[in-house]
């Protein structure tokens, strides 16, 4: 296993820390002019998703801990389970509702997304940051208003609920950013 | 990468820099201050236990020898002070191994003046005004904030910085929610200095103006004087901007066989921490034991101070090639 020491700290890299796999998300060098220095590093536990500071000397080490991003397709919901599919090998992977986490609000039947793997084990899926979903609930839109001031909740396919302009309708495919749940666009067919 | 040949920092920064060090050129000539060059190649260093130099080799074709890039350019000029330049000041790159970040550069440029004759009350109000002159067009700051080491540590942590007592560092560190503290600095009453100054001083120093932060804990003594009212202090300054240390300052340590013993101290801890060995400056020492007239000087880095005039999230926006473009 890889050992990597507090200058190699990077923004994604992932480590174990008190044995959780761990990603880091910011790494300071702090240091008074003639005293130690350290680095002030910014964590996030990747079975958690808590994010914690920690504080290391500078040269100290973590091993790393085998995550692996893997590009999947969601296939269906068991009722327990998610099922995933990588493309290329067919390889199936099940994954609990701790994993998938708010990912589940994004995910589409056939969708691709990230499953991220500790030890070969789902630990949490990240939807594409666009998705393309059905309008199956919103108020019935005022014609001519193309500002998009205000807007109105839409609940989708998927049981997410954005926001979206007033002259969205239901039934309408429209993008969506997952990453901050916005209404970017209709999608024209 | 297809930028990497590109400056990071904006043209007119450069043009900044250009005229901050002018500036700096005419508050010193205007006081008499002599500007000086001393070499970055050096046969010693300084014996920080917490530096790492950069060292190469000069080969003479008969022989070889190990050259040190300088981490400060002190000793030189404190060699110039002794041999009767009179008040100095210089304008130099000075290196620092392994030390990268939003604040630093392995290689950076430092403001180091010592004025003869000067206590250190005396230098930090010429710092006061030199910082202030400097700042004039660019910032609008309230009044320079001076506080001694033990009274701010005290105000901020309720943490007495002078006595040592584990008990209640590690309580502090555990109600900070930072128990790796204790194994970090263990019963080392200077580190858990440094990790407590550095997390929970030091960022809120210099909100609204410059701070000046006085009377360090004789443990961590450098090169400066021992204080002659407490001796559990020594005469050293630091500077601060909004949680940036911007300089260190010492009434300077005249006692040749004191310097020698510090650095003794410090090779010595350098090597029971496996720290590269660094070459004792015996010529400082004898030119020390021929006399350093009294003064006090200080080292400001410039970048950083052009990191705050430009209000720069890092280092790297105010440098035109950092260490990642070399």
């Amino acid at each position: 296993m890889a050992i990597y020491s507090t200058n190699e700290f990077k923004s994604g890299l992932k480590v174990m820390l008190d044995n959780d796999p761990c990603a880091i998300i910011e790494n300071e060098f702090v240091k008074p002019g003639k005293g130690q220095a350290f680095n002030r590093v910014k964590i996030r536990n990747l079975k958690t998703g808590r994010v914690i500071e920690r504080t290391f000397k500078s040269g100290d080490s973590l091993e790393s801990a085998d995550v692996v991003d893997v590009e999947m397709q969601y296939l269906y919901n068991d009722g327990e389970f998610r099922h995933f599919m990588t493309p290329e090998s067919f390889e199936q992977y099940q994954c609990d509702a701790k994993a998938v986490g708010d990912a589940s609000k994004w995910l589409k039947d056939q969708d691709m997304c990230t499953v991220t793997l500790w030890n070969d084990a789902p630990l949490s899926v990240t939807p594409a940051n666009f998705v393309e979903l059905t309008i199956v609930e919103t108020d019935p839109g005022v014609r001519g208003d193309t500002s998009g001031g205000g807007g109105k909740p839409a609940v989708l396919d998927t049981g997410a609920v954005v926001r979206v302009p007033l002259f969205v309708q239901q039934g309408e495919m429209i993008k969506v950013d997952t990453r901050t749940g916005e209404y970017i666009s209709r999608v024209k067919d | 990468m297809q930028n990497a040949w590109q400056p990071t920092c904006r043209l007119e920064y450069l043009r900044l820099r250009a005229q901050i060090l002018q500036q700096i050129r005419g508050f010193f000539s205007a006081r008499n201050v002599l500007e000086v060059e001393t070499p970055i190649l050096g046969h010693a260093c300084g014996t920080d236990p917490q530096l790492d130099f950069f060292s190469t080799t000069y080969d003479l074709g008969y022989k070889k020898e190990q050259l040190f890039l300088q981490t400060s350019p002190e000793f030189a000029m404190k060699r110039l002070l002794c041999a009767g330049s009179g008040s100095i000041f210089q304008i130099a790159k000075a290196f620092r191994n392994g030390e990268s970040g939003r604040f630093h550069n392995p290689e950076f440029t430092m403001l180091e003046w010592y004025q003869v004759g000067y206590n250190l009350v005396d230098l930090m109000t010429e710092v006061d005004e030199l910082l202030n002159f400097l700042s004039a067009e660019y910032l609008t700051l309230q009044a320079t904030q001076q506080f001694s080491y033990q009274e701010i540590f005290l105000r901020l942590t309720g943490l007495d910085p002078l006595g040592f007592s584990y008990d209640e560092y590690s309580a502090f560190a555990s109600s900070k929610n930072q128990p790796e503290a204790l194994t970090l600095c263990g019963k080392d009453h200077n580190l858990w200095l440094d990790f407590i100054f550095s997390h929970h001083v030091q960022p809120s120093l210099g909100q609204s103006g410059f701070c000046l932060v006085y009377g360090y804990p004789a443990t961590q003594s450098s090169l400066a004087c021992v204080n002659i009212k407490n001796p559990k202090i020594v005469d050293r300054v630091e500077v601060f901007f909004k949680g940036i240390e911007l300089g260190n300052g010492y009434y300077e340590l005249q006692d040749a066989q004191e310097q020698s013993q510090r650095f003794d101290t410090e090779i010595q801890c350098r090597q029971e921490t496996n720290r590269p060995v660094v070459v004792k400056d015996e010529l400082l020492i004898s030119a020390l034991q021929q006399g350093l007239p009294e003064c006090s000087g200080i080292a400001i880095g410039l970048d950083r101070l052009l990191m705050i005039l430009t209000q720069s999230a890092s280092i790297e926006e105010v440098l035109g090639f950092p260490i990642q473009r070399v």
